[in-house]
């Protein structure tokens, strides 16, 4: 590092540096894939009716548990077969993310400013603080996460937002431990104690010089937290405690698909298999978030 | 430790704008209590430069941290003492908003390491102009006009353009040129600067402290420079406190300090500076025999004792005050924390 920089490379701005890290997480094959299912997803969360084959409402019950197109006694437009009441799978899955993605993004924000909130106040006060904040932790990873919400949901009634406060509220520890972690590294270097001698409030500079930070952090951490509630509003629709039906969710299909796995695999197994790769994508997809969001922090030192 | 002593030589007739008394900073770890600051009293007057010098972990820092009321929380307090800065009254009383308006406005620091004292994330110009906001309300063109200002006023090549530029696009000297400009930019009546030349080459450390000095006698702005270097506190300073264990041992202008050091520390610490040989053998560097007592759990008596070539036994008993040296009470005052001149001063 010239001690006089060439002014040109000084001219860095947000935008190039945006592209730069956009261009370091496609670079690798796996995660242009990733991508392209995830724009995939987004696209049948967006607008279902466009994609979907069928009317994933509508039963037909002389053609109940059909398999798919392919097979032997497949019926031609009903590319994945249908369920016990006739309704096309296909469409289903499509219509079935819209509350998929919806419940885990919810959930993943509400779990991401519960977490964060207490993981900066945590990580910056320390102290009294810190040790209420790390029991609080303990408290709640250490209570089985299932039981938990079974016993939340049965309380307050499974409804769409109850769903979303129940889940954000169970992913806040994780939260709240990866951002203490990531302030306790930034909180001691000098330029948090430089904008305290320029007259900055500590709610300042939490927010204005800590929180920039360790963002990149969270950003990868939330991705990988997306998949996790993906998997977990899965797990809550099989058990019953997710979204009621008719409302067509990936876990309440493969739930509904178990009574007649003898008589049709694909009911189970292609909702089933709509989470693993979407889940496979998020977690490659933020892999490659992190290796380029990386050399940038190498960059600094 | 002597308050009787310490105010017979107060008087003064220029007030001085930053007035530290009896000030004591602790650090209470668990059960621990280390006390980090013990006692330290000295004068700034307006314009000049005073310079504490001592070795790692002897409290200077913490001293510079005290004053802006940014001890280490939650473990770090101010204990007693006062913090008199002139036209505010004693910052060691005042609540944290009062504070927050003294901080970067009539006291501003400077900080050591220059790689991590910016923010990675912000725009240099960005930075410079959070500390013109953070106390006056100016427009967001008028903030980076002024930004542009102090870059060009610390030196830096094209303002306007490294204006825009992110930390690690500059270098060292660069960025601690950025922290002068932030420290400057409301004109402070006192600075603080905690090592300001440690982390940096030797050329640039002097490029640096030429600017220093120059800034300095352009704002009027008195300066309290902590630092470990003598020949930095010879090259910038007026008077000099040499503190030790959290003690200041010594307070005397420079060039006395240098011509007849009088605590067997400060001759320690100047026999300790490699020196040009002269045509002279090749020497071993001498060092000070022994290590700092830990600040947790300090010995009765002088805490120098364990180290001094000149110890008796009346150095284990009681801990020596800081007096000044036979028949000089004036403002510039030498004092010593000695036995071996409390003597002298009674004679």
């Amino acid at each position: 590092m010239a001690d006089a920089a060439l002014p040109s490379t000084a001219r860095s701005t947000p935008e190039s540096r945006l592209r730069h890290v956009v261009r370091g997480t496609l670079a690798g094959w796996p995660a242009r894939i990733s991508l392209l299912i995830l724009a995939l997803a987004l696209a049948c969360a967006l607008a279902p009716e466009w994609i979907a084959p069928r009317d994933g409402y509508a039963q037909d019950l002389a053609l109940r548990l059909l398999p798919p197109a392919w097979s032997e006694k497949g019926v031609a437009g009903y590319w994945l077969g249908t369920d016990q009441l006739g309704r096309d799978t296909l469409s289903r899955i499509v219509e079935g993310t819209r509350i998929t993605l919806l419940v885990s993004l919810f959930a993943v924000l509400v779990s991401g400013l519960a977490g964060v909130a207490a993981g900066l106040a945590a990580g910056f006060y320390g102290g009294k603080i810190d040790a209420v904040i790390l029991r609080l932790i303990d408290i709640q990873l250490a209570f089985p996460l299932i039981l938990l919400v079974i016993a939340v949901v049965a309380v307050v009634g499974p409804s769409l937002t109850n769903l979303v406060l129940v889940m954000g509220l169970s992913g806040w520890p994780r939260f709240a431990r990866i951002v203490r972690g990531s302030v306790l590294t930034v909180r001691h270097l000098e330029f948090v104690d430089a904008a305290r001698a320029i007259g900055a409030s500590r709610g300042r500079v939490m927010a204005l010089h800590i929180l920039p930070n360790i963002l990149s952090a969270i950003i990868v951490y939330a991705s990988f937290e997306v998949a996790r509630m993906i998997l977990l509003e899965a797990t809550l629709s099989f058990l019953g405690l997710g979204v009621q039906p008719p409302t067509p969710t990936w876990g309440g299909m493969i739930s509904d698909g178990r009574k007649y796995l003898n008589q049709s695999w694909a009911v189970s197994l292609s909702p089933g298999i709509a989470i693993a790769l979407v889940i496979l994508a998020i977690n490659i997809f933020g892999d490659a978030l992190r290796d380029a969001l990386d050399p940038q922090l190498d960059e600094r030192l | 430790m002597t308050p009787a002593l310490d105010a017979s030589v107060q008087v003064r007739s220029a007030p001085p704008v930053l007035s530290v008394r009896n000030l004591h900073a602790h650090l209470h770890l668990g059960d621990t209590v280390v006390r980090a600051v013990d006692g330290v009293s000295f004068d700034l007057p307006a314009g000049a430069t005073l310079s504490i010098v001592g070795e790692s972990g002897c409290g200077k820092s913490m001293t510079a941290l005290a004053i802006l009321g940014l001890l280490p929380q939650p473990a770090g307090r101010i204990t007693e003492g006062e913090v008199w800065l002139d036209g505010v009254g004693d910052l060691a009383r005042l609540d944290q908003r009062a504070l927050r308006r003294v901080r970067g406005n009539a006291v501003s620091m400077v900080f050591q390491d220059p790689m991590t004292s910016l923010n990675p994330v912000f725009r240099v110009g960005w930075q410079i102009a959070e500390a013109i906001r953070m106390h006056e309300t100016v427009s967001r063109e008028e903030a980076r006009r002024r930004a542009i200002e102090l870059l060009e006023l610390v030196g830096i090549p094209s303002p306007s353009v490294r204006c825009d530029a992110f930390p690690h696009q500059l270098s060292g000297g660069m960025r601690q040129r950025v922290m002068i400009a932030i420290a400057l930019a409301r004109r402070p009546k006192v600075m603080l600067a905690d090592e300001p030349t440690t982390a940096l080459d030797v050329t640039i450390q002097a490029q640096v402290l030429r600017l220093m000095k120059r800034l300095q006698q352009d704002s009027g702005a008195a300066l309290l420079l902590i630092t470990h270097d003598l020949g930095v506190v010879a090259q910038m300073a007026q008077r000099v406190c040499v503190m030790y264990a959290g003690v200041i041992v010594e307070e005397s202008a420079v060039g006395d300090l240098f011509a007849d050091p009088l605590h067997p520390y400060t001759r320690g610490l100047l026999a300790s500076m490699p020196k040009p040989r002269h045509g002279a053998a090749r020497q071993a560097l001498i060092s000070i025999p022994g290590t700092v007592p830990p600040l947790s759990r300090l010995p009765a008596g002088c805490r120098f004792a364990g180290r001094c070539a000149h110890v008796f036994s009346k150095c284990r008993e009681a801990e020596p005050p800081l007096v000044p040296v036979a028949g000089d009470l004036g403002p510039g005052a030498r004092k010593v924390r000695c036995w071996l001149h409390v003597g002298s001063e009674a004679a």
